[in-house]
């Protein structure tokens, strides 16, 4: 019976004897120590709390960064709102309208970790698009962003035929976006544009939107047949030689300043969502560096009972 | 001939105006900074003045360059231009959801039967203030609408009379006026109402009126008359001569008579 507690002693004491200073080393640090020594290591929840609490500055501080690029491109945002009313009182606002050749433009950021909203535009263009579809009938993409441009080229690569990115690489102003409309104007032909964006409601919400500008044709169709369209013709029409010039120059016209007003609603949706995205990364962050405290604390105070029990227990046997 | 589109006249005539303008906000800033040193502080306000010396002297260079680098260097200009004016209002909520929303219920119907399981994207309908109905009897003021890209210059406001710059001529507005869709060429706005007359210059754009006395004018870029500067605009409109005489291109000879139009515009608009 004694034997066998001093052998048992014995082991104990000789898993001690091997490693390296094991009292001293279990004090000072808890260290991975090599193989045979008992004490529970922390170093692995250390190194996960300090990558923790740096992911939480970095949130932190894009946090603050999209909230002040945010203020700065408010302002120009809510000036703009007033530039596609006129353009819907006078033509009034067609979104089932029937046509042949619909462009869907998609509006989208550059940039990633902006939460839901480059989602939201692309699952409504892809909407669009089987809305539009049917025989005789053709819908194209024209896209606006990187990321648009990343999940629909998956899928509907053949549709896509134009894509534009780093749109703000200069901060954005109306001559940008009218050379950008013109281009799409030149290179596409249409009957209908529909350009999909998210409208900036307030910080922590944004609307999907649509907006729809209808080629000339479309809206002396339209005009002819009746409808919303129907008392364009009790307009008369000042400058130009004929009534079809001026339309053809009220459509180019009103399809860069709706772009203009989209780019900029998109754009202050992309800060807004980014800013709400980075808040709630970093509370989580903050959680979770809370929990791995925890877990810390009580990885560490078992290894210091466990290293105090075998030196208790070996100096009683000591003793006794 | 070349078919230049409606787009492109715009962007010209725009490049064209900003370096006028450019040197008129720059001018007001300068001012702006020595009255109101408490103003509350758009830090912008301190960097302008060193980088408007060489954005001058971009300006200038960039009348010798191509198309494109112009076009950048007046999406600069116009950006820096613009974004150093000090908006300091207090924001509301929601700025334009009027009280009943008003939503196109074919087009709801349509893609809740080819997709039911996700909400319609909302259409300009729902934002738009509702507009007034056409009274019987020809109203006493008319109600103007004057939009920019960058900010309303007057919403909703009453005046007695309107002058805007058509194609076809200055065309006077009274209320009662014909419904009318008028595109405009850079010129004079002049808005009367009792005895003050405001008058703005405008790059070009577009006018309706409609039969309610409503009148929309859009237009890219205005500025108030006596904020020109006489000397530019004879200098503008000296180097844009010289250049219709010397362009070869179709193009070149378009955008050189484009800038002849626009600076004789200003000088009769000074003058006039």
């Amino acid at each position: 019976m004694a034997m066998a507690a001093l052998r048992r002693e014995g082991r104990r004491f000789a898993a001690p004897l091997i490693s390296p200073q094991p009292i001293r080393s279990s004090l000072i640090a808890e260290e991975q120590a090599p193989l045979g020594v008992r004490s529970i290591s922390t170093q692995v929840v250390r190194n996960r709390m300090k990558s923790v609490k740096n992911i939480q500055k970095i949130t932190k501080a894009m946090k603050m960064v999209a909230a002040s690029k945010l203020r700065a491109i408010q302002t120009r945002a809510e000036n703009s709102r007033g530039l596609w009313q006129p353009f819907t009182a006078l033509l009034g606002d067609a979104p089932s309208v029937d046509v042949k050749k619909n462009v869907i433009v998609t509006i989208s950021s550059d940039k990633g970790l902006c939460g839901g909203i480059n989602s939201t535009s692309v699952k409504i263009s892809k909407a669009m698009h089987k809305l539009t579809a049917g025989p005789e009938k053709e819908t194209k993409y024209v896209i606006l962003g990187e990321k648009a441009k990343a999940q629909l080229i998956r899928d509907s690569k053949k549709d896509i035929e134009l894509s534009i990115t780093e749109l703000q690489k200069n901060p954005l102003n109306y001559t940008q976006v009218s050379v950008l409309a013109d281009d799409i104007l030149k290179n596409v032909e249409y009957d209908a544009l529909r350009i999909i964006f998210n409208k900036f409601h307030s910080v922590v919400s944004f609307l999907p939107t649509m907006s729809t500008v209808l080629s000339p044709e479309v809206v002396e169709r339209e005009a002819e047949s009746g409808g919303k369209l129907g008392d364009l013709d009790s307009y008369e029409i000042e400058g130009g030689e004929t009534k079809g010039e001026i339309l053809q120059n009220l459509a180019e016209f009103q399809f860069s300043c709706v772009l203009f007003n989209a780019v900029l609603e998109n754009a202050c949706s992309e800060q807004g969502a980014r800013m709400s995205a980075m808040d709630s990364s970093s509370r989580n962050a903050g959680e979770m560096l809370d929990r791995l405290t925890l877990t810390y604390n009580r990885t560490r105070q078992a290894s210091i009972t466990t290293e105090l029990i075998e030196i208790i227990s070996g100096a009683s046997a000591l003793e006794g | 001939m070349i078919y230049l589109s409606f787009n492109k006249i715009i962007i010209i005539i725009i490049i064209i105006l900003c370096k006028i303008f450019y040197s008129i906000r720059r001018r007001n800033r300068q001012k702006r900074v020595e009255n109101n040193i408490q103003h509350p502080l758009s830090p912008a306000d301190a960097p302008p003045l060193p980088i408007s010396e060489s954005a001058d002297a971009d300006a200038a260079a960039a009348s010798s360059t191509t198309i494109t680098t112009m076009f950048r260097q007046a999406s600069r200009l116009l950006a820096r231009s613009i974004n150093q004016q000090p908006k300091m209002m207090a924001r509301a909520f929601s700025t334009d959801v009027p009280a009943t929303p008003t939503v196109d219920s074919t087009f709801v119907e349509s893609w809740k039967k080819v997709i039911p399981n996700m909400e319609p994207p909302k259409t300009p309908l729902t934002f738009m203030q509702p507009r007034p109905s056409t009274p019987s009897t020809i109203p006493s003021k008319l109600t103007v609408n004057f939009v920019l890209p960058y900010a309303s210059e007057l919403s909703s406001k009453e005046v007695d009379m309107v002058i805007v710059p058509a194609t076809t001529g200055q065309m006077g507005v009274l209320p009662g006026h014909v419904p009318t869709i008028a595109e405009l060429k850079p010129g004079v706005l002049s808005v009367h109402e009792g005895n003050d007359v405001t008058k703005y210059f405008l790059s070009s754009g577009f006018a309706f009126i409609h039969a309610n006395s409503v009148a929309d004018i859009i237009a890219i870029e205005a500025v108030p008359i006596d904020q020109i500067d006489q000397s530019l605009v004879q200098k503008g409109l000296a180097e844009f001569t010289q250049k219709l005489s010397t362009a070869t291109t179709d193009l070149e000879k378009a955008e050189a008579q484009i800038g002849v139009d626009v600076h004789s515009a200003l000088n009769s608009a000074l003058t006039g």
